[in-house]
């Protein structure tokens, strides 16, 4: 699965350092599987104690079924807990578009599979206020082409090579990679003194 | 041109470049727990793999488990799933589990360091942002996500990119009430959240050289809070005699020094970035928002969104609303429910000594619930054997059983609505130590101690008497 080219509706979740707690409180993590961690997604942002709806952009009618999560500086900053990415996937979210992005978290979330794009602050102002006018504006986040395109826009995007590279080439779950070498891995463990 | 630790650890340790230009690196250490382990031996089974080099991953609890009953089953019955799978799948595949009880389990970036696991020149990661905590010894240490866990288990390998390296040198003298705790809550609100990102941290100059490593642990726990992948502190002689005589360390342990010495970085290193620090500007530090970096000295008012524009006026406005402070107040005098001296980052032996030395035959406030909870099982014998939980019960602080507690309180132990709780941990996040509005103000101990005794966010110096004489 090639992820060359990603296409959806947007939702804009505005603040600069948006931590991993935020994303999912800690309560959430009380699990031994991720399957279930979908509706609790920002959930402390999203909902009162009684669980009624404080009227968060994620839960917006306009915003609804949005696919790219569009968000400010150091997104996903704080603990590596996966459950992070795994909430945003399983909510349906399918790739994050920000101003800059913790590292952990941009890992984790390039493992799953979800595309993080870094966009300066005055295509992100432009791209929020358009979706803003036009919720059901399509997105599309071409990798190839290091690209947004929205409403007839086209706002440049960076991301590191090894990650575009990745996705490119379908290889940003590494793990049959990594098992390929596995004669190395076993000389590297032997100097080391491990094996 | 010589090379950093950095460098020669990678060097040593990386087996290949990948297709997509990322490298595929070996893991010398690596440590699990019950929040984000248990699923990836899931992911593991899913695709038919086994653990290919299981003397080299280590288990514990330490998250979830209760710190006032740990009797079997859990009453929590999540709780109690997450620890046996993680029991059940170290078993199965031949792991290490330091169990409740068995004298060893506590915070894995305690028990790591105190076993002796953890040692210089290595490559260290956990499923666990505090990782760093292990680069005290001159490690790379990394947090990584299940998924990663997941690739460590299989492979014993990480694919990453490499990082730039930023010397941090901290010289000078820290004066007296000014700990660890407070030289990197003072790093990071010079650096920012995010200064960090692409780098690893190397900690040096004269205040890092003088650091115990139980000091030493409490900087780079918390280079994640500044955005930096991971934190390090060459070793030393320091280092050699902390390790010495631990349980897990090499049979020959003069020559593994020599071999750990070269590791350090070479005086003609080069570097990506550099910082100076002056000690002098260093003061007791607090937070008074929602990240590590909205931190100033007790001294100092809380700022005021009008010193900035854009975003970060925001950040301001929303930290101030959250917290309920005022701007260009004092943030002396504000009112704390609760005092938590533990986790991670100031839950190790030394760190009871400091806060025990200066509560002693004093009282905490009518209004403040206090906490002790040690990092780990030997801390909190050894805490023990020299009397400090007496010391602590006596002041009016609840003595505690071992575990990440309140840190994170995924554990019983919680903020209640919207208390306010004088931290030694790492995070003030919202919600962070489990009520959706709890404050958090992060401290080192002696400050929480201060807090604790006072009733309300102090200064040591003047709540203990401490001058340098005292010292």
């Amino acid at each position: 699965m090639s992820l060359s080219k990603l296409a959806g509706k947007g939702v804009y979740v505005q603040g600069n350092d948006i931590d991993t707690d935020r994303i999912i409180p800690a309560r959430y993590l009380k699990c031994v599987t991720f399957d279930e961690l979908g509706p609790s997604l920002f959930y402390d942002v999203r909902f009162e104690s009684d669980g009624t709806s404080k009227g968060h952009a994620l839960d917006a009618p306009q915003h609804k079924g949005a696919e790219i999560l569009i968000s400010d500086e150091n997104f996903g900053c704080g603990s590596s807990r996966e459950h992070a990415p795994q909430a945003i996937q399983k909510f349906g979210l399918k790739a994050v578009i920000a101003g800059s992005f913790a590292e952990i978290f941009h890992g984790n979330c390039t493992t799953l599979g979800i595309p993080c794009v870094v966009m300066d602050e005055a295509s992100r102002v432009k791209l929020t206020a358009d979706i803003e006018n036009n919720p059901e504006s399509e997105i599309i986040i071409d990798l190839e082409g290091m690209q947004v395109i929205c409403a007839n826009a086209i706002y440049p995007i960076q991301m590191k090579e090894s990650t575009r590279e990745a996705f490119l080439s379908s290889t940003f779950d590494p793990l049959d990679n990594l098992l390929g070498a596995k004669a190395e891995i076993y000389s590297t463990a032997k100097k080391l003194g491990y094996a | 041109m010589g090379k950093n630790l950095f460098q020669k650890v990678w060097d040593d340790h990386v087996i290949r470049q990948l297709d997509n230009g990322q490298f595929q690196v070996f893991m010398a250490l690596h440590l699990i727990h019950e929040v984000t382990s248990p699923q990836a031996f899931g992911m593991l089974k899913d695709k038919g793999l086994s653990v290919a080099y299981p003397t080299r991953t280590y288990a514990t609890v330490d998250h979830i488990i209760p710190t006032d009953n740990q009797s079997r089953p859990l009453a929590d019955d999540m709780a109690e799933k997450m620890i046996q799978v993680l029991s059940e799948a170290s078993r199965e595949h031949g792991i290490e589990f330091f169990a409740p009880e068995s004298g060893s389990q506590g915070i894995v970036h305690v028990v790591g360091p105190e076993l002796g696991l953890t040692q210089p020149g290595m490559t260290i990661c956990c499923g666990d942002s505090h990782t760093a905590t292990h680069g005290a010894f001159g490690c790379i240490a990394l947090g990584i996500g299940t998924s990663q866990v997941r690739d460590v288990l299989a492979s014993q390998t990480l694919a990453m990119d490499p990082l730039k390296v930023r010397r941090i040198k901290v010289d000078g003298e820290l004066s007296v009430g000014v700990t660890a705790k407070d030289v990197i809550l003072h790093i990071i609100r010079v650096l920012g959240v995010n200064g960090g990102v692409g780098y690893a941290y190397e900690y040096g100059g004269s205040v890092i050289d003088a650091m115990t490593m139980e000091e030493r642990m409490t900087v780079c726990n918390m280079s994640i809070e500044g955005g930096a992948r991971c934190g390090y502190i060459n070793p030393d002689d320091t280092t050699f005699e902390f390790l010495k005589g631990r349980e897990r360390v090499p049979a020959d342990f003069d020559e593994a020094c020599e071999k750990w010495r070269a590791y350090a970085s070479d005086s003609d290193a080069s570097y990506d970035d550099e910082v100076q620090i002056s000690a002098a500007d260093i003061k007791p530090t607090v937070t008074w928002g929602v990240t590590p970096a909205q931190a100033i000295s007790i001294e100092e008012l809380v700022p005021s969104p009008d010193e900035v524009e854009g975003l970060d006026k925001n950040l301001i406005n929303d930290a101030l609303g959250y917290m309920k402070l005022e701007a260009g107040a004092p943030i002396k005098g504000t009112k704390i429910d609760v005092a938590f001296i533990g986790s991670c980052t100031n839950g190790r032996l030394s760190d009871f000594q400091a806060a025990a030395k200066a509560i002693e035959g004093k009282t905490v406030a009518s209004n403040v619930r206090a906490i002790a909870v040690p990092g780990s099982e030997k801390v909190d014998k050894d805490a023990r054997a020299i009397g400090l939980h007496e010391i602590f019960e006596a002041a009016g602080f609840e003595w505690r059983k071992p575990g990440c507690s309140m840190c994170l309180a995924m554990n019983p132990d919680k903020l209640v609505g919207d208390e306010i709780c004088a931290s030694s941990s790492n995070r003030n996040f919202i919600g962070r130590q489990g009520s959706s509005t709890g404050r958090t103000i992060l401290m080192s101990p002696v400050m929480v101690a201060a807090a604790a005794i006072a009733g309300s966010v102090a200064d040591a110096r003047e709540v203990f008497n401490l001058t340098e004489e005292t010292s």
